[in-house]
């Protein structure tokens, strides 16, 4: 399971305010933090009020990128932005995301296989999140035969089948499962799967046990990795748990710490 | 004009045959044993293990930097119970551990020795650790290959004789053995004082393997200090586990496991002896053929059983068995073009 931190985000308090101070500070502790804790990528988003898309993005990569190894997850919605900041990353990265429509597929999966980054596919388009699992999996087919097309390695595309609050979007749930169970048919090998798991529980007041529940559900429908609050200690714990029981990893006592000392 | 086209259909045909090749995120740590004198000891030749990054010998698709190596097995006192064919070509020699080693050097080509200390068994010779560091002295001084050091197997005794050998033989970077889920800390701290490697056994169990790891690092000694032992069996008495074991912790390590990505030690020589086949004399068991021939290709067979399985020092006994296994090595480590 790939955990890609979510914390370096403009939209969080305190990053916002850092990003609109140009001060490095705490978006570095907050990547370090996030390291300490078991991430995989870390994830790199503006935020809205960012005047100027492409200089903070690549600003925001290159102080991460100088107390971390980590690979960078570039969550930004401004192609401009973010291949300015893929041309300066240190290792391979990852662009999120990509929506289907064939004018950003034809901009971005090349820019993917040109920096062997990997790409975020979300199984919709400009009209908006499908409500079922079959029209969220014809669109993850789309994107399949693109990857094809464009020479992008299979295992480099993650497919997210678009996660929505459960108080308020409730029967999407049961088909985003169902969407990543159909994805990892779609191919061989398989695209791989992730989620913006937090999603799942935006404005409850119950979000950690939702993100928990959500998270395992997913992954034994096939979930391979998810955009998380990494720092969320029995999240991590419980997803080390269910890799166990998936006989994903070979268990020990100390299962829980080694799960997080685990390199991709 | 026809055949060339033939060629040419049959030239595009291999070409649209892919080579299916993993793509591996972890590695296999590499250890080395001994130290030559700028390194602190006295060894005239050092030996690196591991740092495989494929499933064992898939050269096509990752590196092995290193190639297994056989360490030749020497005891600190006459190993009676040994068969005859073991003991003959070492029969000036087994009451002289340094002489036996040193035999097993110039005579046999050993890059390594592995030297237990069998007589300090309370229950046999039940030498002193005054005794048994002078025999490791002997040895050192005897041969110029790196050592392995395994106790007698009694817990306490191995506990005041092992720190003491690690002391004593301290800047040689030996091969300490062996720590076990119940009896780690003493040898642990012992290596770690005196900067040698540690065998970590586990009697075929993965989950206790990848936890005694744990155990161990937190103490504080470095993953590239530890070689693992999985228990093994031999030939016909269980080999079938340790192989699977053996892959499964290869499959984890390069998965990105580091907690099983140490390097794999295994007694070959003592488990392929203690079968009977290995040992039955002919007039027995006439359907089982001629026992020499027989008992060295048992050794030979658990040691290239458990190669396939990704060992990287083997612990061997007859000379024979052990040119069959190197020159099982040299074919495998040969480069394969694909």
């Amino acid at each position: 399971m790939i955990l890609i931190g979510e914390k370096v985000n403009g939209m969080f308090k305190v990053i916002g305010k850092a990003v609109a101070e140009w001060d490095p500070r705490p978006i570095q502790d907050m990547a370090k933090q996030q390291e300490t804790a078991g991430a995989h990528y870390l994830d790199i988003n503006t935020g809205p009020k960012a005047e100027d898309q492409v200089k903070t993005l690549k600003w925001m990569s290159e102080v991460v990128q100088e107390v971390t190894d980590l690979p960078l997850c570039l969550d930004c919605t401004n192609l401009d932005a973010v291949e300015a900041a893929l041309k300066i990353l240190k290792h391979p990265g990852m662009i999120n995301s990509c929506k289907c429509e064939q004018n950003e597929i034809d901009r971005l999966f090349p820019l993917a296989v040109e920096h062997q980054a990997a790409i975020i596919g979300l199984c919709m388009n400009n009209k908006g999140v499908p409500k079922s699992a079959e029209d969220r999996a014809a669109f993850a087919m789309e994107l399949v035969a693109n990857a094809d097309a464009y020479g992008l390695p299979f295992e480099d595309l993650y497919l997210d089948p678009i996660a929505l609050p459960v108080n308020v979007a409730q029967e999407h749930a049961v088909e985003v499962l169902e969407t990543i169970r159909q994805i990892k048919t779609l191919s061989n090998p398989a695209p791989r799967t992730v989620i913006g798991l937090s999603n799942v529980s935006q404005r409850t007041p119950h979000r950690p046990i939702i993100n928990r529940t959500f998270a395992i559900m997913a992954m034994a429908a096939g979930l391979d990795s998810a955009i998380l609050d990494v720092l969320d200690e029995p999240l991590v714990d419980a997803i080390a748990t269910a890799r166990l029981i998936m006989n994903k990893d070979i268990y020990c006592d100390s299962y829980q710490k080694v799960f997080r000392q685990h390199s991709i | 004009m026809r055949q060339s086209k033939g060629i040419e259909k049959e030239r595009s045909f291999i070409m649209a045959l892919q080579i299916m090749k993993e793509r591996n995120t972890g590695k296999i740590n590499t250890v080395t044993i001994g130290a030559t004198q700028e390194q602190g000891g006295t060894r005239t030749s050092v030996v690196t293990v591991g740092g495989d990054t494929a499933l064992p010998f898939l050269q096509f698709e990752g590196n092995f930097p290193n190639q297994p190596v056989i360490a030749m097995e020497v005891q600190s006192r006459v190993p009676e119970q040994w068969n005859e064919i073991v003991k003959e070509p070492f029969a000036d020699v087994l009451s002289d551990p340094a002489a036996w080693a040193k035999k097993c050097v110039e005579d046999y080509g050993a890059q390594l020795i592995y030297l237990k200390l069998s007589g300090a068994d309370p229950d046999l010779e039940n030498y002193t650790t005054k005794q048994c560091v002078k025999i490791v002295k002997d040895v050192l001084a005897a041969v110029g290959v790196p050592l392995i050091v395994v106790g007698c197997g009694n817990d306490e005794k191995d506990n005041q004789v092992m720190p003491a050998v690690a002391e004593a033989a301290a800047g040689e970077n030996l091969l300490l053995g062996v720590a076990g889920k119940d009896n780690y800390k003493s040898i642990v701290a012992a290596a770690m004082v005196h900067h040698h490697n540690v065998i970590a056994l586990t009697p075929c169990d993965i989950n206790i393997c990848k936890q005694l790891n744990i155990l161990i690092t937190e103490m504080g000694l470095g993953l590239d200090r530890i070689i693992i032992d999985p228990g093994a069996g031999a030939l016909g008495y269980g080999i079938e586990y340790t192989y699977s074991i053996l892959e499964r912790e290869r499959l984890g390590a390069l998965q990105g496991d580091s907690m099983l990505s140490t390097p794999v030690i295994a007694s070959v020589g003592y488990e392929a002896w203690r079968a009977k086949e290995a040992n039955a004399p002919e007039n027995e068991f006439p359907s089982f053929g001629k026992q020499a021939e027989r008992g060295i290709l048992w050794e030979a067979m658990t040691a290239t059983a458990l190669l396939q399985g990704g060992i990287h020092i083997i612990v061997m006994r007859h000379p024979e068995a052990i040119n069959l296994a190197q020159k099982n090595i040299a074919e495998l480590m040969a480069p394969q073009a694909i």
